[in-house]
């Protein structure tokens, strides 16, 4: 490399290998080189589709599926629409609330949507404990694949992608599990001495 | 049906779940073949996207052959081998008739700021996606195409998404011949990003990451030259000494949400989810161009704000572009190319992973062990 001070400041363009090179070493080089004819431009253009309606039918609704919820910012309720889990529980009353009262162009749409995650997350949790197949935070970690990876040995001394991350990653992962513990810990504390004090 | 079931951040398994319907008479239910996972679905994975549901399947790469279709299917019969974009798309509304296809209006019930797309979560649409036996395809007569029978599974695989996408990201750098063109991030989509602005006349071609087995990939597949940023105190100091101290013509961020190279932006971003992503690439992208020069941004952001250097991007007069890829655009021409034989699309695959493994596959990845690239989910046979 140059030292700075040979970098000249001056109006011609820095040297670049030639076409001929180019297109000697690297296979399709300057197939797209008219910047006109690349799938792309324009950016907005007529194309055909295959769609044969001007406005889509309307989606049936599920059998018992509550109103959809959607943002304040659409004059409508899309034609279509994705039916993977329907709002259920308390995180369903967040995010319903989070729909229903502040636009996309709010933090509190986000903080609240982002909050019902987690609350999601522990509502879940706490449901599987009472079905036959409770969640395993092993397994649902996917942590057994890194058995021949090196475990211990790729967490020290090596650059590892996540490893900068690892001191908060426990506190993510088991977060969750502590405080629906502690939540249920305290309720029954409240009940028995609730009980405790009818006697 | 067997598929890959959300959590709770950093949790999946596969689970039994009733097969899809068709709940529209323009649907079609797609037998899944061969799925993928894409560095975005990670940001599902940690967390970091809202409205992103326990129960939710995930996946917006996939293939398979066609097992039921609506009434007013006319385009695709059941046995039909299809790929099917990841966006989902009407065809028919204000943005969809001018090409914005991942932009489409009729299709995302719950941000208008989204399109919509497969297994990413409620804020793109709320539809389950293709890491599962089953997916319901919206607007089949838009949306899918019959496989060639000269492409291989593999290779349909990277076009629905990742391909396309860095493709599309190099298009939108509006790369002149002899441009320099940088690229954040030796992902599959940095990877075609870089492979892609040669197409387009690059000069030189300089992939920017921290990981040294992806790195050398971007060496031999995308025949670029490297940068380690982890080997530099300031890597964009580094990338103009390398530019004669102008700057690059482009700068193609393809890693988003969750870069590194900044510990606080890090963990506000992808641990703690204060910001919608982390901006450390975004802002590497604005320093290290060239005043005048294109920003092309491919990398995933959520809908929050992030700390993003915005004066510097003013005061340099860039140009900033970015969306989500209008996939179906980019089939002809990228056929075009593979049949030329000017790539070959899997070259980038280095995990097949069945989907009860699925599992391992995402921490495989987000952890990135094991030299992964591209992990594929393949499906047993019917």
């Amino acid at each position: 490399m140059r030292k700075d001070s040979d970098v000249p400041y001056t109006a011609d363009a820095p040297q670049r290998p030639s076409a001929e090179e180019l297109r000697a070493r690297i296979p399709g080089w300057g197939a797209d080189l008219d910047p006109a004819d690349r799938p792309s431009v324009p950016r907005e253009q007529f194309l055909p589709t295959g769609a044969h309606w001007t406005l889509p039918e309307d989606q049936r609704p599920q059998p018992g599926q509550a109103e959809r919820e959607r943002s304040i910012e659409h004059g409508r309720l899309t034609p279509v629409y994705g039916t993977s889990v329907p709002l259920r529980g308390l995180s369903g009353v967040i995010r319903r609330h989070a729909y229903r009262r502040y636009s996309e162009a709010r933090a509190a749409h986000w903080l609240l949507l982002l909050g019902a995650d987690r609350v999601d997350a522990v509502e879940s949790h706490l449901a599987s404990l009472l079905t036959t197949r409770p969640d395993n935070p092993i397994t649902q970690t996917g942590i057994q694949s890194e058995l021949g990876q090196g475990p211990l040995r790729s967490r020290f001394g090596q650059h590892r992608a996540d490893s900068s991350h690892h001191v908060i990653d426990p506190v993510l992962i088991a977060g969750p599990w502590v405080l629906a513990g502690g939540a249920a810990y305290g309720a029954l504390k409240l009940l028995r001495r609730r009980a405790a004090d009818r006697r | 049906m067997r598929a890959m079931v959300y959590r709770g951040p950093y949790k999946i398994r596969v689970e039994e779940k009733p097969k899809p319907r068709v709940e529209h008479p323009n649907d079609a239910i797609i037998r899944v073949v061969m799925g993928a996972v894409c560095g975005s679905d990670l940001h599902l994975y940690h967390g970091m996207m809202p409205d992103t549901r326990v129960g939710t399947t995930f996946g917006h790469e996939f293939i398979g052959v066609v097992d039921e279709v609506g009434p007013s299917v006319q385009n695709l019969k059941p046995g039909d081998r299809v790929m099917v974009p990841f966006n989902v798309f009407c065809g028919s509304c204000y943005f969809c008739a001018r090409g914005l296809y991942g932009n489409c209006h009729n299709v995302n019930a719950n941000a208008t700021a989204a399109g919509g797309m497969y297994g990413y979560s409620h804020t793109a649409g709320g539809y389950d996606g293709g890491q599962a036996e089953y997916v319901r395809v919206p607007f089949a007569d838009v949306g899918p195409m019959v496989i060639p029978d000269w492409l291989d599974d593999e290779d349909a695989v990277m076009l629905t998404d990742a391909l396309p996408t860095g493709y599309f990201g190099a298009q939108l750098g509006s790369i002149a011949e002899g441009d320099a063109v940088v690229v954040l991030g030796a992902g599959p989509v940095g990877l075609f990003a870089a492979r892609s602005a040669w197409l387009m006349g690059a000069g030189r071609v300089i992939v920017v990451d921290h990981l040294d087995y992806r790195l050398e990939m971007a060496r031999t597949f995308a025949h670029a030259e490297t940068v380690n940023f982890a080997e530099h105190d300031d890597v964009v100091v580094h990338l103009k000494r390398t530019t004669d101290h102008l700057g690059a013509d482009v700068v193609i961020d393809a890693v988003g949400a969750e870069a590194d190279g900044n510990f606080l932006q890090h963990v506000t971003a992808a641990k703690l989810k204060l910001q919608g992503g982390s901006p450390i690439a975004l802002n590497w992208a604005i320093d290290a161009v060239r005043k005048g020069g294109t920003v092309s941004v491919m990398g995933a952001y959520g809908p929050m704000f992030s700390a993003v250097k915005f004066g510097d991007a003013f005061n340099k007069g860039l140009t900033l572009r970015m969306n989500q890829c209008p996939v179906r655009r980019q089939w002809p021409r990228l056929l075009e190319h593979i049949q030329a034989g000017h790539f070959k699309p899997n070259d980038i695959v280095t995990h097949r992973i069945p989907l009860e493994h699925v599992g391992e596959a995402y921490h495989l990845f987000s952890a990135k062990l094991d030299n992964i690239v591209k992990p594929l989910i393949v499906m047993d046979p019917a």
